[in-house]
């Protein structure tokens, strides 16, 4: 346990720790998906799968917004970003996102006007401020940065922004949960539910996941002992045969989510009838778009976006990653041919992702627990 | 991108576009407070940060057990901090982003 040390209440982590193992003893091994970036990158970090006992493992969900962007959205971004006039907005996590033919970055190399910013409102704030230039905001993220965008785009009309767009790559959490418990083969026991998606839509969105399937989930937050707590929560509904939605995280996030975010979200999005992602193929209703009212801010309208489609590249597993069929370091080019440097598959690229949460923290803590593959 | 960091409100702008200064690791931005308007909001309150909009109200107590996480959480935190402290980017290219920073081997 010298992990344990560095956390923030070692006490409260030992005793967890004592009755996981406690709880586990008493029950068939257990696979439990954390369904959000934020986890896997604390999990690896702090060694948690090491603490925890044999017979309990983590798998890496969906989680990571930049993880699950197609290759043909990023081609479509470079298409829009390398015309004339057109200045590209986006976070620095995007920069190095694969597409099929080259990244976001290499496309600023080439001369393309692409500008890291820290919110949708500073991409916003540059529209203001150079008026010749078309601004277009390449929008990415599940429901916790969704209402980022739409109070931007409000803003924009309100103060008729007329040469500010936005590309909305925006998806929800709720339909590749389902895809993935809908996959054939799955075998999870329960699931860690995300914190901060949580503090938007509530937890009431994840009932479908007792009533439908049979299993708990629980919302749990970021820190070592939260991730403990929420894993010793659902071995307590596993023993006690409960199984529901339980909220661990209540310090931060209200069982019915923030209502003024959710409006918000009702105002200006619509659901797209189907969207893709990478390595999970197309999803039916897992993500949004500009409603009507805002069709003047949707890129998708003002440009013509070619709508590549680009199959994932063969060597990458990201998909069998993301649906936790295999672990990060299964994949044959992890590590080799696929590192953060020079990432194959978007799972590297983000610190969120999966690979690369392994790759910088897990590989060396985890060494004695790599499981044999079965091939 | 999807971790929210904490920061402390030190003004509340002028109302109609719902936006106040908060500080974080000593560096002071606008952002929005749209979507927490009716949590009770005011100079001195901490909330959950998340690109530019202030996502939930948090305790004080909480705020700090999150800040001293996050600042045991490494590059992940190194990284928001940096982002919210970078201002507006102007057109000239800018230096390409250094490689995010490895193992800690
Ligand atoms: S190692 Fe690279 S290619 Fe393989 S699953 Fe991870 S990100 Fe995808």
């Amino acid at each position: 346990m010298k992990f344990v040390t560095e956390f923030r209440d070692p006490v409260a982590a030992r005793a967890l720790i004592k009755e996981i193992t406690a709880l586990a003893k008493d029950q068939p091994p257990r696979k439990f998906m954390e369904v959000c970036g934020g986890h896997t990158h604390a999990i690896y970090r702090h060694g948690i799968e090491t603490l925890l006992p044999e017979s309990i493992e983590m798998v890496h969900g969906p989680g990571c917004p930049v993880c699950v962007i197609p290759m043909g959205r990023i081609d479509d971004a470079i298409a829009v970003a390398s015309r004339e006039g057109v200045t590209m907005c986006c976070f620095g996590d995007m920069m190095r996102v694969p597409g099929g033919k080259s990244t976001l970055l290499e496309a600023k190399a080439n001369g393309a006007d692409v500008r890291i910013v820290y919110s949708p409102l500073d991409a916003l704030a540059i529209a203001e401020r150079e008026p010749d230039r078309e601004v277009v905001f390449l929008a990415v993220g599940f429901e916790t940065t969704a209402p980022s965008t739409a109070v931007t785009a409000m803003q924009a009309r309100e103060r008729k922004v007329s040469n500010f767009s936005i590309f909305c790559n925006h998806v929800t959490i709720v339909p590749p949960v389902k895809a993935i418990l809908d996959s054939p083969g799955m075998s999870l026991d329960g699931f860690l539910g995300p914190g901060h998606v949580s503090t938007v839509i509530g937890t009431g969105p994840y009932e479908f996941v007792p009533r439908e399937y049979g299993l708990p989930l629980v919302a749990a937050g970021f820190e070592p002992v939260d991730i403990l707590q929420g894993v010793a929560m659902l071995l307590r509904q596993l023993a006690e045969g409960r199984c529901e939605v339980e909220n661990q995280y209540k310090r931060v996030v209200r069982d019915g989510g923030n209502t003024a975010a959710l409006k918000i979200l009702g105002q200006v999005f619509t659901i797209r009838p189907h969207f893709e992602w990478r390595g999970l193929g197309f999803i039916a209703q897992s993500a949004l778009a500009l409603n009507e009212d805002f069709a003047e801010f949707d890129a998708e309208l003002k440009f013509e976006v070619p709508g590549v489609r680009v199959a994932d590249p063969k060597a990458c597993q990201c998909g069998e990653v993301l649906k936790g069929a295999i672990r990060p370091w299964e994949c044959k080019v992890f590590g080799s041919a696929c590192t953060p440097e020079t990432p194959i598959g978007t799972c590297m690229v983000s610190s969120e992702g999966a690979c690369a949460a392994y790759f910088n923290y897990g590989r060396f803590r985890a060494k004695t627990r790599i499981p044999v593959t079965s091939t | 991108m999807c971790v929210g960091i904490p920061a402390q409100v030190v003004e509340i702008l002028p109302a109609e576009r719902k936006m106040a200064v908060v500080e974080v690791e000593g560096v002071r931005r606008e952002v929005s407070i749209v979507v927490v308007e009716n949590e009770g909001v005011e100079v001195g309150s901490w909330v959950l940060l998340h690109v530019g909009f202030a996502m939930s109200v948090i305790d004080e107590e909480e705020a700090q057990a999150q800040l001293e996480f996050m600042r045991m959480l490494g590059s992940v935190y190194e990284e928001e901090v940096e982002a919210f402290s970078t201002e507006v980017p102007h057109s000239e290219p800018a230096a390409p982003p250094q490689p995010a920073e490895h193992s800690e081997s």
